[in-house]
């Protein structure tokens, strides 16, 4: 059995490690995601600590500010609505280790075509919500896709390394949206466009207070079922169809998906572009269920990247991201009070970096024997 | 619109992609992808900048981020190279967590007003010469020349001493060099080391020289990113590191330039009329670097040159074929 280098010499003990014939359990494998999340709250915490805040403090005002009443729950939910998607987007085109980081960007231009549709004008503003709802859906993805494509295409064909291009595409999405809403949108010449007419937003379930009182003030929008039908939907496609079979060999094992005669450059381009869509269908969602308008700052808030964290957290299934999505939705949301601004972002970098650390466990087993033993 | 000008001010922001474009150069020929070269900038950029403030001193502050940004990178040496994880991710999360400690140590420091910087000074004779005088001699910072200095020595180190042959021997072929008696491990973590230390110093350069201040994750605007592109169109070779990097500065000066003028080629500039228009200029440096990327990746299929062999992989002792 191979030695690891990480073999340390104790006074009679030491901790041997022996690589894992078996694949972990399910169970195994979510109590080890557990403690590095664990882990790395306890390293944000000495951070905190050190930079003179209250860990405890900040992490009670977490839980209790994103799930202490039906309210702030319901906020939870709504933040959590984007991140599903653009978790989504990411699990798909990691399934088959095409690292997509540009699904920020993707959920921009989502964000960008979805408001077209209202602002260009494509549609009256007195349309009808059977419309403007799928016409809206339909454009965000499409522009979601083509920022999708774009990296997906230039990887198939020039074999140009996507993470970098598909993050450069970031940049220019904000720029492309800064230009509209600064200049052709603008309201005013402040720097967002005109607020969306009622028909063109997603309905809230305060909308239907007047007859439901329960319901005033719930601010989560429909934009969830969007979430909840894409993860159905991508874990039939990658656990149920054949696609996902070629795709999860993609991924696996590239060598092997090519003499078994997959098309690796139609898949790399496809995969792309429905990531792409997902993300862009979460901008949809976040401006018409949400923002209600077009502005950069709420829809440029790192979606994106903590789409990238949930996706790898929930190990790239499509169900699991819901739930996980809904604590950082939490931790999003009760983040945005606490000071210095920057420690969910610093947490949720954490939290990857422990995750990472924490797979070795899913491929050795460290045990800790007597020296005298072999 | 003075050519001389935007060169000049191009080396000098173009040094800032350099050192984090050397860097990354490094580490990726010992055979580590670092995908942590922005996290590592910021938190270099950070520490230069506030370690300025507490001591008064530029150079400390220079060390400082140094020391920051390498010991930073240690944490993606550990994970990739003795936990043996994907580099793709990790390097990803190191930007996360450095952009992540950044802001919250940096918060409060850009209301923290002038701090001195690094000093620029002109080199005598050199900078009498007839146009290069003036971009390249002229009025630079200490940190300019520095990396003037550092492109040949870091070829000539890669490419023809001892400890840089045992450098290309494992990021191309670490078993051998393991059979040789070489420490893939210990390289590999000393190089990511020195990688983090230059990005470090890419992020120094930013806020002690080239852009002075602190603007939380705007202080680098993704020119990590933007480094670690130019890694792969340089080939993994210093000199044309420094060619792509000073481009890119220019580049990047020349977009501002280019709103002030009235007229352009005898035309009404519209940059100059039409404000919003430079959100358009703004996209440049990024679509640039994916056509560079394109330029890099054709020309390194036709030369049949490419990436060091073992680049990505994790080096396992006792497996075969590694």
């Amino acid at each position: 059995m191979a030695e690891s280098s990480l073999t340390k010499k104790r006074t009679g003990w030491r901790v041997k490690l022996e690589p894992r014939l078996d694949e972990p359990t399910g169970k195994e494998s979510l109590l080890i995601s557990l403690g590095a999340v664990v882990v790395a709250l306890i390293l944000g915490g000495v951070v905190i600590a050190v930079v003179g805040g209250n860990p405890f403090a900040s992490y009670l005002h977490i839980a209790r500010a994103a799930f202490g009443n039906i309210g702030v729950l319901s906020d939870t939910i709504v933040k959590a609505t984007p991140i599903i998607l653009t978790a989504l987007a990411c699990t798909i085109a990691f399934r088959m280790k095409l690292w997509n980081i540009g699904a920020e960007g993707q959920f921009i231009m989502g964000a960008w075509g979805a408001s077209a549709i209202v602002l260009a004008p494509v549609l009256a503003p007195e349309s009808p919500r059977w419309m403007f709802i799928p016409l809206m859906a339909l454009a965000g993805m499409g522009m979601g896709a083509l920022w999708g494509l774009i990296p997906g295409y230039l990887k198939a064909k020039f074999n140009v390394n996507e993470i970098i291009s598909s993050l450069m595409l970031n940049y220019i999405a904000v720029s492309w949206v800064n230009y509209w809403i600064f200049g052709v949108w603008s309201e005013g010449g402040f720097q967002m466009s005109p607020k969306f007419p009622e028909a063109a937003s997603l309905p809230r379930l305060s909308d239907y207070a007047s007859t439901i009182p329960f319901l005033r003030g719930l601010t989560t929008h429909a934009g969830l079922f969007f979430g909840i039908a894409a993860a159905v939907f991508l874990w039939y496609i990658v656990y149920r169809s054949r696609w996902g079979y070629e795709i999860r060999l993609i991924g696996d094992n590239p060598h092997a998906a090519k003499y078994a005669g997959v098309n690796i450059v139609k898949n790399t381009i496809l995969v792309m572009a429905l990531s792409g869509a997902l993300a862009g269908l979460g901008g949809m969602s976040e401006v018409s269920g949400v923002v209600r308008r077009l502005q950069t700052a709420p829809i440029n808030a790192g979606y994106g990247f903590t789409g990238i964290i949930v996706a790898w957290l929930a190990k790239l299934n499509p169900l699991a991201i819901i739930v996980v999505s809904i604590l950082f939705g939490a931790l999003i949301l009760a983040g945005r009070e606490i000071q210095p601004s920057g420690i969910p972002k610093m947490i949720q970098g954490i939290i990857l970096v422990c995750l990472i650390a924490s797979d070795f466990l899913l491929r050795y087993r460290v045990r800790v024997v007597k020296n005298e033993e072999e | 619109m003075d050519p001389i000008v935007i060169l000049q001010a191009g080396v000098a922001s173009g040094t800032v992609l350099l050192f984090a474009t050397l860097g990354e150069v490094l580490a990726e020929r010992s055979g580590v992808l670092n995908l942590g070269v922005e996290g590592m900038m910021l938190i270099g950029a950070m520490a230069a900048f506030s370690t300025t403030i507490a001591t008064g001193n530029p150079w400390i502050g220079v060390l400082a981020a140094m020391i920051v940004a390498g010991l930073l990178s240690q944490i993606h040496a550990f994970i990739v190279i003795t936990l043996q994880a994907d580099q793709v991710v990790s390097g990803l999360a190191l930007t996360l967590v450095g952009a992540g400690i950044s802001l919250v140590l940096g918060e409060g420091l850009s209301k923290a007003g002038t701090v001195s910087l690094m000093p620029s000074f002109s080199i005598p004779l050199l900078a009498l010469i007839p146009i290069l005088g003036p971009i390249f001699f002229t009025n630079q910072s200490v940190l300019v020349y520095i990396g003037y200095l550092m492109t040949p020595l870091a070829w000539y180190y890669i490419n023809h001493t001892r400890p840089g042959l045992h450098l290309r021997a494992v990021g191309e072929y670490p078993s051998a060099a393991d059979a040789l008696g070489i420490n893939v491990f210990r390289l590999r973590y000393a190089y990511v080391f020195v990688g983090g230390m230059l990005a470090g110093l890419g992020g120094a350069a930013i806020s002690l020289a080239v852009a002075p201040g602190w603007f939380s994750e705007l202080t680098t605007g993704g020119q990590g990113w933007i480094a670690v592109g130019l890694v792969i169109f340089a080939q993994w070779n210093p000199i044309r590191a420094a060619i792509g990097s000073y481009a890119f500065g220019a580049l990047r000066r020349l977009i501002l330039d280019i709103q002030g003028p009235l007229t352009l080629f005898g035309f009404d500039n519209p940059f100059y009329y039409n404000a919003y228009l430079g959100f358009f200029l703004q996209m440049i440096p990024y679509a640039f670097t994916v056509i560079v990327l394109v330029i890099g990746s054709r020309e390194s299929i036709r030369k049949r040159l490419g990436a060091p062999a073992a680049l990505g992989v994790p080096y396992i002792r006792g497996e075969r074929g590694k």
